[in-house]
Formats: structure tokens, C-alpha cells, sequence
């Protein structure tokens, strides 16, 4: 093989990148983090299954609704009422912004952008 | 017809996860089985192409001119030390910044012809479109690559959190949009209106040009599909890819089919990789005629694979003709070569 060492250095990199997740896992075990849920309240706002896949999408809606059209009433799948507000609805029972939000959102690696505004609820460091 | 083909033929492969996860339930083949073969058989066989690759003679080096090469008078004649190289430094700047800035599209020229007093006249221009949109899908598709390693990675490096960050940063929706998306299917729309559009890459694009472009916009169309509209439960998408790189596989519940598509169609991909024009991932590499610097005029070069011939002196022929030269009475330098050896 001409400049062979230069073309297996190549190689070497390529498979080492592919397979550097492979690597870096090697002996570990992963689980879903858990999420510590509210003693005193047992339905969410929704379905447990909507509120895992899009509470993204309602909490942007809300955000839409409650301070750009006023609108402060959100009525659920079952018909019953709730105020739209991220402080006193949804951290009325979600007590802490790190033993809640954070789980997932660590490990999902995205952080999204509601605490530019809000405060989170066990206070700021 | 070669574009429909391809587009008939991505099709029926979406049907193929939309029945075997949805109707027939193969959670399995098509969540773990398939994805690991894939990655197996586009792993092994990159290597192989390239190790034939490498094993293939290496001419004479061909100095693709770009520009001013080393000359006699550098004062006179400035070379042109990037696009003309004469030592290794160069020769990996040209091929880095090929590699990075695609300059060989860069320099892509269009040709037209114009109707003047005297006839029709030829006219050449630049075309930076398909530079342009060819950067475009290349760095999206880069950057979506990276991004995935936040399903592959606990915890999560902190470049990924980067890219997130600056891909998302207009902070449209939630969730948030990510340029690259949009960029990449931006940019493979135009790579496929170009072979659609222009009646001279028309005639000259195969079924296997078209079915790549078709394939990776399913790739791209089908993670949006999930992420803005089917609305994926991403911590069990992570249980599994995690179950994968882990290898302790394991198919968590409550996985959209959507997501079996794209990782059935990624799966595609990755399978056909080797096989197809996607090699010019690792072809880039091995461009004869970017990789080697133009310095014929000063290096003596070996062909590789000539045999190993000694120089002989005409001493050396002389002793071994001698006898034959005296019979035929042509002069020799030195008389006793006249008489045959003696055997042994």
C-alpha cells in the first residue's frame, strides 16, 4: 500500500469517531431519570403521555395566549378549567425547577429559554 | 424517469417501517437489529473500499496547475503556494481547505452562448450556486450529525450544548426550531432542482443521483416530522439509543412510529453509503490530484511498482557477449572477453 501509514492513520480516525459512543459507554448502564412528582396532586393539567411528548407546545402556547391575547383560562381535554400561568399553575405543584424540569432537560441536552423571564421556584443562587 | 424511480423507491422504503412498526409491531428488528447491522456494514465496508483504494498504484504525481508553480524566479514569478504546493505544509492546506471550503466548486463556471453581429461567441462565467448550496447542505448535515451525540452521550459534551444553543438561537417555537434544519432541506432542494432544472445535468444524472438527494431529504423530513409535529417522548428515544451504544439493548414504551422511520431510513443510508457516490466522504482524501505536491521538477520519482532493476556497466556486457561479439568481429575494449568462460 502506497503512503500507507497515512491512509490507516486516516482510517484509525474514521472508525475511532464512529465508534468513540461505543467507547465512552463501555461498562455503563442508562435510565431514564426520575422524577420526583408532587405528594398532594396526582393529574396534571393533561394526560400523562400528552404532558411527557408536548407540555413544550402548550407551555408555548400559554405564553402566547395569557400575555399576548389576555387570555388567562385554559379548558382541558376533560372540560375542567385552569389558570394559564407557569408560576401558580404549574409551579403550584412542581415545586422545584431542579428535581423537575432539569432531569430531562439534562439529559436531553436542551435548555429552553422559560427562565430568561420567570424565576425559578426554589429562588435564584 | 430516473428521478421518479428514486422517489417511488424512498417511498415504498417509508411504507416499509410505517407496517412493520405500526401494523406488524417489529419493534425490535427495526429499533435494534437493523441499526446495529447498519452501522456494522457501513463501518467494514468504508474500510475495505478505502484499503482498495490505497492499494491501488500511484502515478506519477499530477500537478493540476490551479495557479503559479514554484518557477525558477520566485521574485518574477510568484508562486501560487495554495492552489500549486511544492512541499507537504502546502499540500495540506490546499487539501484542508478543499476539504472544508470545497474550492474545486468554487471555481465551477457556467457556459453560455451569445448572439452577437458575427455569429454565435461562447461565454464562459462564474456559477457560485452550486458552491454555495453544496456548503450549505454539507455544514447542516455536520452540524445535525453533532447534534445527535446528546442521544448517544451521558452526560452530554459541552460542544453538543453549543451547537443546541447557536443552532436554536432565533428561538422560534417550542420546540425551538434549529437553522440547520431548515438549511438542509433548503439546501438539497436546490442540489435536486439543479439536476431537475438544467437539461445538461439532466441528461447526465443516473437513478443513483437522484436516489441519495431522495434518501437524505426523507433522513431530514422525516426527523423534522418528529420533532416539530409528531412530538416524540425523547427520554425513551434516549433509553434506547443509549441501550444501543451501551450494548444492553432494550425497546422502551411509548415510541412513536415516526421515529422507526427515520431510524429505518438513516439505517438505509448508512447500509448504501459504501456502495454508492457518498464514498467521496473518504474519496476527498484521496484526490490524486490534490493530495501530492507538484514538485516533479525537483524530487526524483520511483515508480512503485517497477522491478528492481540493477544498472550494467558495459564492462558487465561485454564480458557476458564477449565470445559472441569476436565471432560476429566487432571490436572489444578488452580481448579476453573474446574466449568463452570456462565451465565449471
Amino acid at each position: 500500500m502506497h503512503y500507507g501509514g497515512k491512509i490507516i492513520i486516516g482510517i484509525v480516525i474514521f472508525v475511532g469517531l464512529l465508534l468513540s459512543p461505543f467507547v465512552f459507554n463501555v461498562g455503563k448502564a442508562y435510565k431514564q431519570p426520575e422524577l420526583k412528582l408532587p405528594a398532594n396532586e396526582k393529574k396534571c393539567v393533561e394526560s400523562l403521555e400528552f404532558m411527557r411528548t408536548k407540555h413544550m407546545q402548550l407551555l408555548n402556547e400559554w405564553r402566547d395566549w395569557a400575555l399576548r391575547d389576555g387570555k388567562r383560562v385554559y379548558v382541558n381535554h376533560e372540560g375542567k378549567e385552569f389558570e394559564i400561568s407557569l408560576q401558580n399553575t404549574c409551579m403550584k405543584c412542581h415545586k422545584s425547577k431542579a428535581d423537575f424540569c432539569d432531569k430531562c432537560h439534562n439529559d436531553a441536552g436542551v435548555s429552553p429559554y422559560c427562565w430568561d423571564c420567570h424565576i425559578q421556584p426554589e429562588g435564584l443562587k | 424517469m430516473n428521478a421518479l424511480y428514486s422517489l417511488v423507491f424512498v417511498f415504498i422504503l417509508v411504507l416499509i417501517p410505517l407496517f412493520g412498526v405500526g401494523a406488524a409491531h417489529l419493534n425490535t428488528i427495526f429499533g435494534i437489529c437493523l441499526p446495529m447491522t447498519a452501522i456494522g456494514i457501513f463501518l467494514v465496508f468504508s474500510v475495505v473500499k478505502i484499503v482498495r483504494w490505497g492499494r491501488s498504484p500511484v502515478p506519477f504525481r499530477i500537478p493540476t496547475t490551479a495557479g503559479q508553480q514554484l518557477s525558477y524566479d520566485p521574485e518574477l514569478f510568484k508562486q501560487n503556494k495554495w492552489d500549486n504546493p511544492s512541499n507537504g505544509i502546502q499540500t495540506v492546506i490546499r487539501m484542508v481547505l478543499e476539504v472544508c471550503a470545497f474550492r474545486t466548486l468554487f471555481r465551477n463556471t457556467s457556459t453560455s452562448l451569445h448572439e452577437t453581429k458575427n455569429g454565435p461567441v461562447v461565454a464562459f462565467s462564474s456559477s457560485k450556486w452550486l458552491w454555495g448550496f453544496a456548503l450549505l447542505f454539507h455544514y447542516s448535515f455536520l452540524i445535525i450529525v453533532l447534534r445527535h451525540l446528546r442521544l448517544f452521550l451521558e452526560p452530554i459534551p459541552f460542544f453538543v450544548h453549543g451547537l443546541e444553543f447557536i443552532d436554536g438561537i432565533l428561538q422560534i417555537g417550542a420546540p425551538v426550531m434549529y437553522m440547520s434544519d431548515v438549511l438542509i432541506v433548503v439546501g438539497l432542494l436546490f442540489l435536486l432542482a439543479r439536476r431537475l432544472a438544467d437539461a445538461k445535468v439532466r441528461y447526465i444524472s443516473l437513478v443513483t443521483d437522484y436516489f441519495p438527494l431522495f434518501l437524505i431529504l426523507s433522513v431530514a423530513l422525516s426527523g423534522i416530522w418528529m420533532r416539530y409535529y409528531a412530538k416524540v417522548d425523547v427520554m425513551a428515544i434516549k433509553e434506547l439509543t443509549m441501550g444501543l451504544v451501551t450494548m444492553h439493548p432494550h425497546i422502551p414504551a411509548g415510541i412513536d412510529v415516526s421515529f422507526y422511520i427515520h431510524v429505518f431510513l438513516v439505517s438505509i443510508l448508512l447500509m448504501y453509503f459504501p456502495f454508492s457516490k457518498l464514498m467521496h466522504m473518504p474519496g476527498v482524501f484521496m484526490s490524486p490530484t490534490r493530495n501530492m505536491p507538484n514538485d516533479n521538477r525537483f524530487h526524483h520519482h520511483e515508480n512503485p511498482w517497477n522491478p528492481d532493476i540493477k544498472p550494467l556497466s558495459y564492462e558487465a556486457y561485454e564480458k557476458d557477449f564477449g565470445p559472441a561479439m569476436a565471432e560476429a568481429g566487432l571490436p572489444l575494449d578488452n580481448p579476453d572477453n573474446a574466449k568463452a568462460p570456462e565451465e565449471a
